[in-house]
């Protein structure tokens, strides 16, 4: 099988965020993305997702290591300080890896 | 007073179920829906009514309107930056949602009119609709000034094309185009159904209200005591506008309702965008944790009265 890896970037924060962060990811050369729904908690309390205020989100981007950097750069200067967020970032096997790059 | 609404026995069960931590919820999609319904209906309720009005006076009013809804959080800013000592951008946010509406305790007040008989102007949801914007311009003026570097587009964005303004807008259009008689086979689904909608909406409310208790303990007595006394001290504002509009009594009383809710929907997600370092927790807890049960509980039927004594002083200004 020919497989090659790539990063998965995962990326969970409130969805009042998700108009804005779809723009700038894609901006920053991501080709493609995931959201789906979520809640949990965490330092800020419970995020339950009874309503929209308290609804988050979770975006996963597969792309190479260097829109992984730029992304995940851009998000701790710009959002880490006012805003819930989580991010991290793993390794992936991927099929086409052709699909992920720019 | 008289025995409560039964939609508000609804708003209390939500809020006894939150507070003993029941398994209830609803499920996102169903409150979404259920506040379509209720926001769709309020718009084409007052939409069948635009057409019958003169333009002049629509206007003059929605001019009226504006300004309160720019004058409100003005009033608010300074109590809650000096008496509170709130860093501006939390003192602007919060000031922010009380210059703003809440369509839940305007729908909560159009029941409570209904059942009692108490006619008020029917384009109500017009002046609704106009309220719900002004307050986050100032708002977002208050915290940053002019000069900050702002996403207008974003902030505009999510200004008009909120959820809540789309469809009170949408609802408006559809009633003003479709008239009374168009609207006839959509009225059992939005205009028969709309307390017991309103009674869905009113648990989950409860709900929601319930879990921000818990965190208003934390912030101290400051917002609890702000989050009854901005409501009665904007009231005054609105009935006086009210007055001197020379609307009908129950419109006046409407009107001082509207000037004394706070904003929950609309006005946070706006803030959270454009003033990113106010804590959205303080404003919520404020404005759904004391204003929002307050008014629904007390304060509709205590601006019915205010309203009513005022109307007795003056004779009815312009009418």
């Amino acid at each position: 099988m020919n497989s090659s890896t790539r990063k998965l970037l995962t990326i969970i924060t409130e969805s009042a965020l998700e108009r804005i962060l779809i723009e700038e990811i894609e901006h920053l050369g991501a080709r493609g993305f995931t959201i789906t729904d979520a809640r949990g908690k965490g330092h800020r309390g419970p995020r339950d997702a009874a309503w929209d205020e308290s609804s988050n989100i979770r975006i996963e981007i597969l792309c190479d290591d260097a829109i992984a950097d730029a992304i995940a750069r851009h998000l701790r200067v710009r959002y880490y300080d006012d805003y819930g967020m989580v991010l991290f970032v793993s390794d992936v096997e991927v099929l086409r890896p052709e699909k992920f790059q720019p | 007073m008289s025995m409560l609404d039964p939609v508000l026995l609804f708003f209390l069960l939500g809020v006894v179920a939150g507070l003993l931590r029941s398994e209830l919820r609803m499920p996102a999609a169903v409150y979404d829906f259920v506040s379509m319904l209720l926001l769709l209906a309020i718009g084409l309720k007052g939409g069948i009514e635009l057409a019958r009005q003169p333009f002049g006076e629509l206007a003059l009013q929605g001019l009226a309107v504006i300004g309160m809804g720019v004058l409100l959080p003005l009033l608010a800013f300074p109590v809650l930056r000096f008496a509170g000592r709130l860093p501006r951008a939390d003192a602007a946010s919060i000031a922010a949602h009380y210059g703003s509406v809440s369509v839940g305790t305007y729908a909560v007040a159009a029941a409570y009119f209904a059942s009692r008989q108490v006619d008020f102007e029917a384009h109500m949801p017009f002046l609704l609709a106009l309220l719900e914007i002004p307050a986050i311009l100032v708002g977002i003026l208050l915290a940053r000034g002019f000069s900050r570097e702002m996403r207008v587009g974003v902030v505009a964005h999510e200004v008009f094309l909120g959820k809540g303004i789309v469809l009170l807008v949408g609802g408006l259009l559809i009633g003003w185009a479709a008239g009374p008689e168009g609207l006839t086979p959509v009225k059992p689904l939005f205009f028969d159904l709309f307390k017991g909608i309103l009674a869905l909406f009113l648990l989950e409310m409860g709900l929601i209200t319930a879990t921000q208790f818990g965190s208003l303990r934390q912030h101290g007595p400051f917002l609890v005591l702000f989050g009854i006394g901005m409501p009665l001290a904007s009231s005054v504002v609105g009935i006086a506008l009210g007055l001197g509009l020379g609307l009908s009594l129950g419109g006046t009383a409407m009107l001082g309702i509207l000037a004394a809710s706070g904003s929950y929907i609309a006005v946070p997600a706006a803030m959270r965008i454009s003033v990113p370092e106010a804590n959205p927790t303080l404003s919520l807890d404020a404005s759904l944790g004391v204003t929002f049960p307050f008014n629904v509980l007390v304060g509709i039927p205590l601006y019915h009265a205010m309203a009513t004594q005022a109307f007795a002083l003056t004779g009815g200004l312009g009418s």
